[in-house]
């Protein structure tokens, strides 16, 4: 039987069932909230407890978490730190140059394009292939030896270089991972409007593409944060060479556990800020209440 | 009155947007109930509250006897007896045919591999389709894949089958071969809770009409008088838009 139009008002007040069920939700996200602290809570004061308590605590506190030996040692880890993060800045932005470059070439169709596949795919096969130090030793120790003009002989460069070539290897792949996860009906609505193969890579699909491999670009670029230390073999001084030289003074190793802790300061931020950047881009991961 | 589901005073919004003001609807055993009303007017909202995809602001969904919208009811238990069919298939594009009808019994229901598929086949033979048992979902028409999907969700058994605009990405020549199975299920007694735009198919197969107007019931009944002789001046008016 037909119904009256109601007003179409924003007079509604929630039901006493729906009242008694809010109310139940509520009780239980604060029981559920109330358990988890509490269980927090008793585990971090056990493990707390377990360690203060151990019988070699004293001396694990004085090797490594020394409050005089971290403030004197802290000025010369964190210049040692602004090497790494100038070396991880230069090499990034290099990177995703190059890996963005060998991506598309390895996604280029036709038979025309095979010998630059090839080359890509040789490039990302030796490179992943090669250990990173292994690299960083030809080149840093080779570079510089065969002076080759117009080139620096500086290990920041020959190091650098290294780094970027091995990274990008890898990188490579997570962008061509995202290119070819965008589905083809995405590229012929690109062509079907008039755009060329460039304009439709450019305009749609790359856009497309960069948003699903944010969160594994973030993942290669915390790990190019800490292998830029490695450099330190060259005897370029970072971070962690400098906390080995506060070490080497007088074997406390509260200078590493600066270091560590100044890594750490530099990563955990920078993922929040991925994670941020990355829904504002509409990557939503997972939606929905189920 | 030994109804298989009933709403009472269903509210649901999506921010200041009420899509659902207050429903009250009831579908008994083996009754097949249309919704019709035009686009954006809550039929899909209504069917996704219904099968507890969405939660409800407000009211209450008895299914079976018991209120599902209860916070204690363990959804997942109660999406188990009913079967959802999608617009868009929804058919799990890794998997083969069969793989899409076994999923869920095998995973959900707790049955065994061999008879899984043994009843995964025969429900492809019910719907027409035994040859395609390892095609993949994307070498199907939109028809096959819809017939599919309406397979994958009757193999459990459900006691309710909710069907959410399911011809409406389909060439008009395939809309024929899913809307024939749907008459045929109901021959057979399946209970349906659907939204159609197919006006004929709603006249010939429905028990109940109901349009769906300013997130209400406006007006229901049997189809040849709420299709053929509205009450209500919105309904004829929705009617008059989509017929000719």
């Amino acid at each position: 039987m037909p119904h009256q139009v109601s007003q179409a008002g924003t007079d509604w007040e929630p039901s006493e069932v729906q009242r008694a069920r809010d109310d139940w939700r509520r009780r239980r996200t604060a029981r559920s909230a109330a358990i988890a602290a509490v269980s927090t809570l008793l585990l971090l004061g056990a493990i707390g407890g377990a360690v203060v308590s151990s019988p070699g605590w004293e001396r694990v506190q004085e090797t490594y978490f020394d409050w005089d030996k971290a403030v004197s040692s802290f000025p010369a880890v964190l210049d040692g730190l602004w090497l790494n993060i100038r070396v991880m800045v230069v090499c990034w932005v290099l990177i995703l140059v190059v890996s963005l470059t060998v991506a598309i070439v390895r996604t280029l169709h036709g038979p025309v394009a095979f010998p630059l596949r090839l080359l890509g795919t040789a490039y990302v096969d030796v490179f992943r292939g090669l250990p990173l130090l292994l690299v960083i030793f030809l080149l840093g120790f080779g570079g510089p030896a065969l002076s080759l003009q117009g080139l620096p002989t500086s290990p920041l460069f020959w190091g650098g270089t290294a780094l970027v070539l091995s990274y990008s290897a890898y990188v490579a792949e997570v962008f061509r991972a995202g290119i070819e996860s965008v589905h083809p009906s995405q590229r012929l609505a690109g062509r079907s409007l008039g755009l060329s193969y460039g304009q439709t890579l450019r305009h749609v699909v790359l856009p497309q593409a960069w948003r699903r491999v944010i969160p594994p670009l973030m993942n290669d670029l915390v790990s190019l944060q800490k292998d830029s230390g490695l450099i330190a073999v060259l005897g370029v001084t970072d971070a962690i060479r400098k906390a080995q030289i506060e070490t080497a003074l007088d074997f406390n190793y509260t200078p590493y556990v600066v270091a560590g802790f100044l890594f750490c300061c530099l990563t955990i931020p920078m993922a929040r800020l991925t994670d941020r950047y990355a829904r504002k881009k509409g990557y939503h991961g997972a939606g929905g209440h189920l | 009155m030994s109804e298989l589901l009933r709403l009472d005073g269903v509210r649901k919004s999506f921010g200041d947007h009420v899509v659902l003001r207050q429903v009250d609807l009831t579908v008994e055993p083996g009754q097949c109930v249309v919704l019709i009303g035009a686009s954006g007017s809550g039929k899909s909202t209504l069917l996704r509250c219904v099968n507890l995809l969405e939660v409800v602001d407000d009211g209450v969904i008895t299914f079976e006897g018991r209120d599902i919208t209860d916070p204690r009811v363990d959804g997942d238990e109660v999406r188990s007896r009913m079967g959802m069919v999608f617009q868009a298939y929804n058919l799990f594009p890794h998997l083969d045919v069969i793989g899409n009808l076994t999923l869920a019994l095998r995973l959900v229901h707790g049955v065994a591999a061999d008879e899984a598929r043994t009843r995964g086949l025969a429900m492809l033979e019910r719907v027409g389709l035994a040859e395609k048992a390892s095609a993949r979902p994307d070498d199907l028409s939109g028809g096959q894949q819809q017939r599919v999907a309406i397979a994958r969700a009757l193999v459990a058994n459900p006691r309710l089958m909710l069907l959410d605009e399911v011809t409406s990405a389909l060439d008009p020549e395939l809309v024929g071969e899913v809307l024939d199975l749907l008459t045929e299920l109901k021959a057979e007694g399946v209970t349906m809770l659907l939204n159609t735009h197919e006006m004929g198919f709603a006249r010939d197969v429905a028990d109940r009409v109901c349009f769906l107007h300013d997130g209400r019931i406006h007006e229901q009944g049997r189809p040849e008088q709420v299709i053929d002789d509205p009450q209500e001046e919105r309904t004829r008016a929705f009617l008059s838009r989509i017929r000719h």
